[in-house]
Order: C-alpha cells, then structure tokens, then sequence
C-alpha cells in the first residue's frame, strides 16, 4: 500500500525563521499517526503544509500520491481538517454548519442532507441540530468540528491538538470518537503536547523539538528503548544530584538531571530502589513510577512538554 | 491566481449568514442616509434657492444612493470581513476544502459588492416613494452599483490584508473614504471648484458613480455616461490583484 503522508527533507522557514528544518516521515493508511512535541516544535507548522494552507520551502510533501503544491485541491478533496483553533460559524446552527461545509465540496445536497444525519448521530449531536454554535459548549463545538471534517468521508483526518482547552470529559469523548474512526479505518494524524493523549491513541508517533524529529516509533516501544519500565526520582537534601549518579548502577539505562532533581531511567525498579536507599543522604523526594513518554521527551531533549 | 466558479460558495456562505441576522444588521444601515437627506435635502435645503436648476433635496437624493452603496460595501469588506479572517478564522476553515484563498477573498468581493447593490437599491426606491426619481433609466442604477460595489470591496480587501488591527481601519474610513463622501460630488457639484479640483476628482471612483446614479434618476443620459463607467471597470481591473495578494501574503506569508 502507498503512504497516505510521505515527507522528505521537508523544510519550511517564515521571514527568515526556520520552523521546520528538513524532517523526514511517512504516514501508513490506517494508522494514528502523532506529532509530540511542546509549542513551537513545528507540529502545527508541519499540519500546514500537509493541508496545503502554507507553501512548503523544500523538500518534498506528497498526501495520497499528490504533491502539495501542484494538487491542492484533489488533496482538499480527501482530506478533514480539525483546525486548534475554533473555526465554525457562530450564528448559524450545527446543522448548518454541516450542510454548508459539505457545500465546498460540491456534495448533492441529497446525499448531504443524508450525510448530515449520520454525523448528528455519530458526534451525539442530534438533539443540538437546530441549535446556533455560540451556544454549545467547547466540548460539543470540538466533536461538530470533528463531524464536519468528516462530512467529504476523508481519506485522512488531520486533528490539530483535538483536545486542548477541553475539560477531562470532554477529551476522553472526543477519544472515544477518534477510536471509532480508526476502527472505520480512516487514517488519522494528529498533533498533542499532551502525552497520555499520544499513548492512548497513536499507533506510531514523532517527538519534534525545535523543527527537528528526534524520535520515532510506537510509543511504547520508545519509552523502553529510551527509558526502560520505570522512572526513579531523587532530591537530595544535600550535596548535587550528580554525586548519586556515580554510586548507583546496575538496571540503569540513562539519566537525566533538571534542576535539583535526579531522574533514573530503569530497567528494574525494585533494585535501583534498594540501592538507592543503602546510601547515605536524604533525600526530600524520592518516588518509584512508571516510565511515560514525557520521560522519553525529557530525556531526548532536558526539557519538560509544557 | 486560482479562481473558479467556487468563489460563490464564498458569496452564498455569507448570504446565508446575512439572511439569519439581517434584521438587526441592516435597519441603522439604512436609516443613516435617510437622515441626511431629511437633514441636509428638506432641513438645508431650504436655505438653497436651487442647483443646476433643481431642488436641493431633488440634488442630493441620488447622490446618497451612490454614497450609502459605498458605505455599505466599504464596513462589509473591512470590518466584517476582518472579524470572518481573524476572530472567526472562516477564510481557515473555508481553504481546508477544494476552495482555494483567492475564491475567498473573491466570495468575500462579491458579497460586499452585493451589499452595494442591496443598500444602494432600497435607497432607490424610497427616493422613488418620495417622487424624485424623474426617470425610467433610473432601472440601470443597479448595474452601476454592481461596478461601484466591486471597486469598494477591492478596496476595503487591500486595508483588511494589511491592517495589523481592526482599530486601523479608522484610518481608512477618515482618509479615503469620508474625503470621497464629502468631496465626490454627493453635495455639491464639483463644476464651480477649481480646474484641478475638477480633474483629480476623475481618480475618485465615487465621483463616477454619482455622476452615473444622478444622470439615470434624473434621465439626463448622454455617451459621456459610457466614460465614467468605463473608469470604474479600469478601476476594477487595476484593484483586482491587490486584495488577493495582499490577503495570500497576510494569512499563508
């Protein structure tokens, strides 16, 4: 099967600034495919190009076989766009927003209508059909956003931090919804600087920073080659987090230090734990966890997400 | 430039929005120029013997069908379109479709030329109500106002691609358009203003427009009238690019 998404070197720079600086990736066709990284890292930049609103610099970036540049609109065509930003229209009603979006994509009005009741029924909008968009709630807005990119049934589904400014209920029905669709097989890309969003969702993701891709691969699969199982974290009362580091060994696959806070990257917990607690020294906080990936971005790049 | 039919996906997006919220939109709109010519027509021109051989308020009435089409045109393309391109991020959400940017700003033309006609036409016809429409050529104000509305919407395009706030486009409005309001010919002929006066108000679009509005009210029809509507077109061609441009660089630069 061809790519649904294939970057090469692809480089885009804005008066001078490079926000994205020759990155190379491939979007598999059913795939939840994620971009990770803090604001700024170039995801929303990357999302751009891909939906042709922005000219790409150089390289190549080619969506369902076509070039960016030179087939927008068979692109436009198969895709859905979930922008971050809220982009419906206000003083019309859900139901409108839907039939006219499906408008700019020359959909008989018989078969929008036909559609339109699908998505009322899939984003569990129904009872909200007549009700004008300012007065939905942000989580509601986000799941007709959802629908109406769905209405031109898209090859691909582009999502650009679906859930931020979301309230915990809302995001995990907006993920249901994103499960449903990667279970209809559409393909899914989506940018998140919030990890659990990415581990729960994504089959395949990249960690960007700065314009770069520093890693790729299915998210569990870079927290144990990065980081192992678990994550032990030490502050010491006294002295620098530095000295422990050379009196533990054994089961520890990396570190990292931020601030005055040690972090061990281990492969087996319980023994770096007894270690640790056989020196000498207290410390003010000591905890045992799971690895995530937002150690796996700490590590690669000594900073946080947010 | 990438045009098709698809820019009137644009124009009908937004004429579907106008017939929701018309009524609150519209009356004020209306009742401005209706002042005027209460003000200045009857209250005014009472002190003014006549002009050109007629009535002041017989004067101005045309005059203000051409300056409310602007008027019209000019808050649709800069203020409305500017709240649709920044608050609401409609132009975002209209390019994630085969519709390309350029359609955009185009429907967005073509709907504040449709402003023109609509504002500028009831206008029209309560000066025909008020018996001061002289003639039957006064059926081809509204192709004129077709050409006045797009040479507007151009216009007020290019402030909404380059403003950097909505605030700036009082700028705008205090430069360009109040001087044409005030300077164009609406009030008073331009015949007893110096030679210069006379010859750079051929670079002012509204002038050709009341020239045209005021000669098919009162039936005065002669082919100069073919002149100034030739200049509008010419005005038209010239200001086409700019706002596509502009708006390109603005929101994908």
């Amino acid at each position: 099967m061809t790519a649904v998404v294939c970057a090469r070197e692809l480089v885009k720079k804005y008066n001078g600034f490079t926000a994205v600086r020759g990155i190379n990736f491939v979007v598999r066709p059913g795939e939840c495919f994620g971009f990770l990284g803090p604001n700024g890292a170039g995801k929303t930049t990357t999302i751009k190009m891909i939906h042709c609103f922005i000219p790409v610099t150089a390289g190549t970036l080619e969506v369902l076989g076509y070039d960016v540049g030179s087939h927008p609109r068979e692109i436009k065509a198969r895709l859905g766009v979930v922008s971050q930003e809220d982009n419906l229209d206000p003083e019309l009603t859900v139901e409108e927003n839907l039939l006219l979006y499906a408008g700019y994509f020359d959909i008989p009005r018989g078969e929008a209508v036909k559609r339109v009741r699908e998505l009322l029924a899939f984003a569990g909008l129904e009872e909200k059909a007549g009700v004008e968009v300012e007065h939905l709630s942000g989580g509601m807005k986000r799941r007709l956003a959802i629908a109406r990119a769905l209405v031109n049934k898209p090859q691909l589904l582009i999502l650009d931090e679906p859930t931020t400014g979301l309230d915990p209920e809302a995001r995990h029905m907006i993920w249901e919804k994103m499960r449903q669709l990667k279970a209809a097989g559409v393909t899914l890309l989506l940018t998140t600087h919030y990890l659990e969003e990415a581990a729960q969702l994504c089959d395949r993701l990249v960690i960007m920073d700065r314009g770069i891709i520093l890693e790729e691969g299915p998210p569990e699969e870079l927290v144990r080659r990065h980081v192992g199982r678990e994550v032990l974290e030490l502050a010491p009362v006294d002295g620098e987090a530095v000295e422990i580091l050379a009196k533990v060994d054994g089961g520890v696959l990396a570190h990292q230090i931020i601030g005055r806070t040690l972090y061990l990257y281990t492969g087996n917990g319980r023994d770096t734990w007894q270690q640790v607690q056989g020196l000498t020294g207290r410390f003010s906080h000591m905890r045992l966890r799971p690895a995530t990936l937002e150690d796996v971005f700490l590590k690669l790049t000594g900073r946080s997400l947010d | 430039m990438d045009i098709s039919y698809r820019a009137w996906k644009v124009f009908w997006r937004n004429f579907v929005v106008f017939r929701k919220t018309w009524l609150t939109n519209i009356m004020f709109n209306f009742l401005e120029p209706l002042l005027y010519l209460a003000a200045m027509g009857y209250g005014m021109g009472y002190y003014i013997p006549a002009i050109e051989g007629m009535s002041y308020l017989q004067f101005l009435a045309p005059g203000l069908i051409a300056s409310s089409a602007m008027w019209a045109t000019c808050s649709e393309c800069t203020y409305d379109s500017f709240v649709r391109m920044k608050f609401q991020k409609t132009y975002h959400a209209i390019v994630a479709t085969p519709v390309s940017l350029d359609e955009v700003v185009v429907g967005e033309m073509l709907f504040g030329t449709f402003k023109s006609v609509l504002y500028g036409t009831v206008i029209l016809l309560v000066i025909f109500l008020l018996g001061l429409v002289q003639s039957p050529a006064a059926l081809l104000v509204p192709p004129v106002l077709v050409l006045c509305g797009f040479v507007f919407a151009e216009l007020g395009m290019m402030w909404t691609g380059l403003v950097p706030k909505i605030d700036t486009f009082s700028y705008f409005f205090t430069l360009i358009i109040t001087p044409m309001f005030l300077f164009a010919g609406v009030f008073f002929p331009l015949d007893a203003m110096p030679v210069i006066v006379r010859q750079l108000a051929w670079l002012i679009p509204l002038y050709h427009v009341v020239e045209l509005v005021r000669s098919l009210v009162l039936g005065q029809l002669s082919p100069g009238l073919l002149v100034h509507a030739a200049w509008l077109v010419v005005f038209i061609a010239i200001f086409f690019y700019p706002p596509l441009y502009l708006l390109r660089r603005r929101l994908t630069g």
